[in-house]
């Protein structure tokens, strides 16, 4: 208990600071801020498996968040049979192609020598295929395309619950951590993050503009929830009972009938959204506490010690008889895997899908400042770095206001420069997780909560 | 007469504004194969290092109007770059004073240095976009063309028009002064060749009585100077945003990488290599074949290789291509 003691105090802080926003902004803000905090802590999780067990840098967490979302649509929305019917055949002929040309490639790779011929040879193929699926391609993707492109334009997905997509998602970012993992993992720390910063540009460009697939930058709207509707809430008998009862002594002070019913309506419309987020939260809190416990397990196994000694020092780990390649292969996918179920939690939580929304800046880097910051090598330091960072990326505007408040105090309220600072009030937050990122790589390397190994 | 015409278009639509982007990265490239050199890091500050002298150079050009001194058909932002290095030159000196200086003396792992830098990038940005906000911001002034499309096609009878802006034109003339000053600096003055030794290796150079204060002060000064005057010539030729400049760090590595990153000659080259391998793969070549080829065999389709939603993809994937099959960039940088 007493060793835990900064853990505790730290969750204490972080969850007392959230109350508070409850209490004075409203519980609405408060939960949603909660429930981004659970994702954003999957996301930092799936960091800190590669960067605090592993070493590895992975930038290219918007890529496989995206891909995440890319499952939630896939597996939920419902199929759209004319676009089937329309370019449906062309599709799956080219994923064959695909297939083939990879089964090709493999063939001639394992079948002749290394030379410059079987080099061409394999560029042919490629080149050729390539050609080959365009024509294939096009027809059906323009036929899909023009299928209803108000409202569809492209293939559906599968129209299962979207809670699956959240399997399917990890399966989604691990099968391309895989094949970025074989290519890049050979090269050395700063290479690899550009590389895969790169790489999930590539991934981020492709679903913006496969609309077909995707629906491109025309967005995915109304995907299904796991949590009912705020509409159907509001007219549920046993709803607006319990919040009757959680309001009563409120009600009570109303004496007039009619009064009394409106304002039992406001209650049951804010009580209503507010359990649809308590719901996404009950779920979202039910993932962190399972991958919680298995990274916490993965941890302290022999497995966990063999990534520590490879993280290291990766010649002494070689020299035992380790495969570190391998292992920072199973690594990279685990984590990347990690990062698309959080994706995929994302998109339910919104329901909808904006290949747009996908920047670097909130999906890579601030995902790093939350490893970095919360401590690295530390499931509990990632995800309160998770929490922390969610939080004043969040409450970073109204502290900002506050700050520029009290600054400019003794300046008129037109002055020119008080009027400045408050339209760039939103820009704080980039000053804050600067200046915040800074002073902890400076001062306490190891993030607030460092990385505690313990022979057990 | 039909092959002129396709040689103007090519002209026109590639090759002018390949080579007038391609310097931009260039010099972009320089800048950060410069810091991975000398102060062996990955920059990823680069791009908002680079708004931020555009920034300043943006609002000494407003200054400028404001009291009538233009420089006539030039844009008024040449004159304004002097002024912008300096405060550049100096902000850099700050950050690396309060922010990188500590970390190099304490030899930490590059990795830690680029996560720096990071933080360095988040406060960047905020400071930029607190000052001169996020919004789309133009501040050519002068004369728009040197050539204009219409002129060019009475002038000659041709079909097709060559416009050529002038930003194009300054681009490519104060890129070819700026980096054969600089590599005449690295190659053949005392200080620049102290600098490649101390790429080239750090403990030998110290022992050769090196300053190596004097190094990493000189490096920032000229990376100011690269920053500041490829960001405004970006800033010219398009349009200041933040967004953007940030966006631009990705094909600035991808550049710097390509040509062998720590060599400052392959970065140059890279630059180009990237503009115009994203230009050529994403036009479309119908009006180019339709001059070229007899009017039978004319194509119905776009001919084009990709579409230009794409246009970042080709250089990221140009880099991949090159990772792996030359890790070290086509014309040989540092190894991995």
């Amino acid at each position: 208990m007493r060793k835990n003691l900064n853990v505790i105090a730290a969750y204490s802080i972080m969850m007392g600071l959230i109350i508070l926003v409850g209490i004075f902004q409203s519980w609405n803000i408060a939960l949603s801020i909660f429930n981004l905090c659970l994702i954003s802590a999957v996301m930092t999780m799936g960091a800190n498996i590669q960067w605090g067990y592993a070493g590895l840098i992975n930038f290219g967490i918007m890529g496989f968040t995206a891909l995440g979302g890319l499952a939630a649509v896939l597996i939920s929305v419902n199929p759209v049979q004319e676009a089937w019917s329309a370019g449906g055949t062309n599709i799956l002929l080219s994923l064959f192609l695909i297939i083939g040309i990879v089964l090709a490639v493999r063939f001639v790779q394992k079948k002749y020598q290394k030379s410059k011929i079987r080099g061409y040879i394999i560029a042919a193929i490629i080149i050729l295929g390539i050609i080959i699926i365009r024509f294939v391609s096009e027809p059906g993707i323009e036929a899909i395309e023009e299928v209803n492109p108000a409202r569809t334009g492209f293939l559906g997905g599968l129209g299962l619950p979207i809670i699956f997509s959240w399997i399917v998602g990890a399966f989604f970012a691990g099968g391309l951590a895989f094949v970025i993992g074989k290519v890049a993992l050979g090269l050395r720390a700063d290479y690899l993050a550009i590389a895969t910063l790169l790489i999930s540009e590539i991934v981020i460009a492709i679903i913006k503009h496969e609309d077909w697939l995707t629906r491109g930058v025309k967005n995915v709207i109304g995907l299904k929830r796991p949590a009912p509707y705020e509409v159907n809430l509001q007219e549920t008998e046993w709803f607006i009972n319990l919040v009757e009862k959680f309001n009563s002594g409120n009600l009570a002070l109303i004496s007039d009938l009619s009064e009394r019913q409106a304002a039992l309506n406001q209650f049951v419309i804010e009580g209503s959204s507010v359990f649809v987020k308590l719901c996404y939260s009950g779920l979202f809190l039910v993932v962190v506490i399972i991958l919680l416990i298995l990274t916490q397990k993965a941890l302290y196994s022999p497995w966990g010690r063999m990534m520590r000694a490879i993280r290291d020092n990766e010649e002494a780990a070689n020299a035992m008889g380790k495969n570190v390649v391998k292992q920072h292969l199973l690594i990279f996918v685990l984590g990347s895997a990690i990062v698309g179920i959080a994706g995929a939690m994302l998109v339910t939580q919104d329901g909808l899908f904006t290949p747009g929304s996908y920047r670097p800046l909130r999906y890579t880097f601030l995902i790093w400042v939350m490893v970095i910051v919360g401590g690295s090598g530390n499931n509990f330091g990632a995800i309160l770095g998770g929490f922390v960072v969610w939080f004043l990326w969040i409450e970073a505007a109204p502290i900002g206001l506050y700050l520029v408040n009290l600054t400019t105090a003794g300046l008129e309220d037109t002055h020119f420069l008080r009027v400045h600072l408050i339209e760039s009030v939103p820009y704080f937050r980039f000053l804050m997780m600067g200046i915040g990122l800074l002073l902890i790589m400076r001062y306490r390397p190891k993030g607030i909560l460092p990385e505690k190994i313990e022979i057990k | 007469m039909d092959a002129l015409n396709a040689l103007i278009l090519l002209l026109n639509y590639i090759f002018v504004p390949a080579l007038a982007y391609g310097s931009q990265l260039a010099i972009g490239a320089i800048f950060v194969t410069l810091i991975y050199g000398i102060l062996r890091f990955a920059n990823f500050a680069t791009g908002d290092m680079m708004s931020f002298g555009t920034m300043i150079a943006i609002l000494f050009t407003w200054y400028f109007q404001s009291i009538g001194l233009t420089l006539g058909f030039l844009p008024t932002a040449l004159l304004a770059i002097p002024f912008a290095i300096l405060f550049m030159g100096l902000y850099m000196l700050i950050i690396d004073k309060f922010v990188f200086k500590y970390y190099r003396l304490n030899k930490s792992p590059p990795v830690q240095l680029a996560m720096v830098s990071i933080g360095v990038m988040f406060v960047t940005q905020a400071v930029v976009r607190i000052i001169i906000g996020p919004s789309d911001r133009r501040f050519f002034d002068g004369e728009k063309f040197l050539i204009k499309a219409n002129e060019f096609k009475e002038m000659t009878g041709l079909n097709e028009g060559l416009a050529i802006k002038s930003t194009q034109v300054i681009t490519i003339v104060v890129t070819i002064i700026l980096v054969s000053t600089l590599f005449w600096f690295l190659n053949k003055t005392k200080t620049g060749k102290s600098m490649r030794a101390y790429s080239d290796n750090e403990d030998l150079a110290l022992l050769s009585g090196i300053d190596p204060k004097k190094i990493v002060m000189i490096t920032w000064m000229i990376a100011a100077i690269l920053a500041t005057i490829g960001g405004v010539l970006y800033g010219l030729d398009k349009s200041f945003k933040p967004f953007t400049y940030f966006n631009n760090m990705l094909p600035i590595f991808a550049a710097a990488i390509v040509g062998g990153i720590g060599n400052p000659f392959g970065a140059f080259l890279g630059g180009y290599v990237i503009a115009f391998s994203e230009i050529l793969l994403t036009y479309a070549y119908k009006k180019f074949f339709m001059y070229v080829l007899p009017e039978s065999m004319e194509p119905d389709g776009l001919i084009q290789l990709l579409s230009t939603d794409y246009k970042f993809a080709v250089s990221f994937s140009i880099l991949v291509i090159v990772l792996l099959y030359r890790p070290s960039g086509i014309f040989k940088g540092k190894i991995l």
